[in-house]
């Protein structure tokens, strides 16, 4: 049982990531793998700060610019010199690779005996489920304020923006402003899921954004197929999916490690089951034709 | 309203595909003048357009809206005085998003797009009203996506949420292009009827000449850049449906 309330506690923490991957691709229409940088990048600011003796309150805020510096600059690559997309956050990826590495001064940071978010706050005496509180109340604000904000009317335009870019332009709202911003967002939510992850793992490694990107898209997917089935067309309801799509991703990959797969293989089963979830509703929709 | 002054665009300089669009074009568009421009595909129309509009930047020349000089203005910055109609519905409305969504970003075209929700339901019943004039029965639909309705009901809609925001001067770039001939009709009766209403300076490029016989208090005919006919009014008043086919003969 131990072993899918950890993947719950790991679908939860890499939530945030699910919710930058949808400003990003669902909300924004960009491809943006800035994602794996990012997200390294917010596990070794926790884990350097943790080192340090920064109480996690402090480290919070210094973690969300930092990812939101990384995306804003993927943003600024792809508006302001017309680069595409994707390569424009494949260079910063890069990039961070050795600024991550600089940041923890080497490959592997343990911080588990440092006192962290989830050992700090003692809201119930069983550890774990004192873990699944704490993450779930983040989850829930991190969710509240993402909603809140796609509901206002810079949230619209947002919305807008990748929908019809003619027409927001028209309707006088910087275009290029307005992605930096939403990449800048999407990926302050990215490295929010490295600063979780470091201190509910208790370490921090340079190697750990390797293909994260799939574990976001993943979630998103699941969502979004979930979204066309239930036809929701509340902004509460979708993002409360992807939240939902990312904690059955993990439970999908612990459910394979519980049947005895290989280890060694289970990227290679991430993306059997990403493609998988990608193709059913075409599949389906073929038979349907 | 809006004065053009000798104002140049090239696409693709110095290339083998090299485009002139405008080749020196000067225009003085009064306040409350509707202007209709016809002409032959490539003729310079629509770059004309996206040049008020400030989606193009021209190469020589000014344009000034309301005595700013606007020449080198981004089209965000022009949306305060400028509302569009595209010839594609899907350009000038958000299909993924509420008839809602859409008309509060429309209602707020000139301010800033803050944090505070402004659909309330003041607001919603504004809108309901507002489309209720349409006569087209949406008004209990504005909780549906936009990419639910029809092309003619769109660009209908997107008339409409042109004036939800003070608006001086209307851009309509073959409105009715896309559409079968009696929702034609109905958008092109909806944008005349707001024009006079609203005392709007508008600007309607069309191949249809029908409505260009119709519609405008004034009318030019481009070629290859550059005005060929120019007829105010009166003069339009006094063309004939032939003559105006004959100017394409």
């Amino acid at each position: 049982m131990d072993f899918y309330l950890t993947a719950l506690l790991q679908g939860l923490c890499y939530s945030a990531i699910a919710l930058g991957i949808y400003i990003s691709m669902k909300i924004f229409n960009i491809p943006d793998i800035t994602t794996d940088g990012s997200y390294t990048l917010g596990g070794a600011v926790t884990g350097i700060m943790l080192t340090h003796h920064q109480s996690t309150w402090v480290i919070l805020p210094v973690v969300i610019i930092a990812g939101a510096l990384a995306g804003a600059l993927t943003g600024l690559i792809h508006t302001k010199l017309k680069i595409n997309a994707l390569l424009a956050g494949i260079l910063v990826m890069t990039g961070l690779y050795s600024v991550n590495l600089i940041v923890l001064g080497r490959s592997n940071l343990p911080v588990s005996n440092l006192p962290s978010l989830f050992n700090n706050l003692h809201l119930i005496a069983d550890p774990n489920q004192n873990t699944l509180i704490i993450i779930s109340i983040f989850v829930v604000v991190v969710t509240f304020l993402i909603g809140y904000l796609l509901k206002t009317d810079f949230g619209i335009a947002m919305r807008a923006t990748g929908n019809s870019e003619s027409m927001i332009r028209a309707l006088g709202v910087n275009t290029d402003r307005m992605k930096i911003t939403g990449l800048a967002l999407a990926n302050a939510l990215t490295a929010l899921s490295g600063y979780l992850i470091v201190q509910f793992q208790g370490f921090a490694d340079i190697s750990m954004g390797i293909g994260i990107v799939i574990v976001g898209l993943g979630s998103v997917i699941i969502a979004e197929t979930l979204i066309n089935w239930f036809r929701i067309t509340k902004v509460w309801l979708s993002l409360i999916l992807v939240l939902t799509g990312a904690v059955i991703f993990q439970l999908v990959l612990a459910l394979t490690l519980a049947i005895g797969v290989d280890p060694n293989l289970l990227k290679l089963v991430t993306a059997a089951f990403v493609l998988l979830i990608v193709s059913l509703p075409r599949l389906s929709f073929n038979k349907a034709s | 309203m809006i004065v053009i002054n000798d104002v140049h665009k090239v696409f693709n300089r110095g290339k083998a595909n090299q485009v002139n669009a405008v080749n020196g074009i000067s225009l003085d568009i009064k306040n409350e003048e509707f202007l209709v421009i016809v002409g032959s595909n490539g003729s310079g129309k629509t770059t004309l357009l996206n040049l008020v509009a400030g989606s193009v930047i021209p190469d020589k020349g000014t344009i000034s809206i309301d005595d700013n000089d606007v020449t080198k203005l981004a089209d965000y910055k022009r949306s305060q005085w400028i509302a569009r109609v595209f010839q594609n519905p899907m350009s000038g409305t958000a299909s993924d998003l509420s008839i809602l969504d859409n008309f509060r970003l429309a209602a707020i075209r000139t301010k800033p797009k803050g944090l505070s929700i402004g659909i309330d339901d003041k607001f919603k019943q504004e809108v309901k009203d507002k489309i209720a004039t349409l006569g087209m029965g949406l008004e209990n639909k504005i909780e549906q996506s936009m990419g639910t309705l029809s092309g003619g009901q769109r660009q209908a809609l997107t008339l409409l949420m042109s004036v939800m925001d003070s608006c001086k001067v209307l851009l309509l770039d073959e409105p009715t292009a896309a559409l079968d001939p009696r929702s034609a009709e109905v958008v092109m009766r909806t944008a005349d009827k707001l024009i006079a209403d609203f005392k709007l300076t508008a600007i309607l490029i069309t191949h249809n000449l029908k409505d260009a016989y119709n519609y405008g208090t004034r009318i030019i005919q481009m070629g290859e850049g550059l005005i060929i006919n120019d007829l105010n009014q009166k003069q339009k008043a006094a063309l004939k449906q032939n003559d105006l086919f004959n100017w394409f003969g």
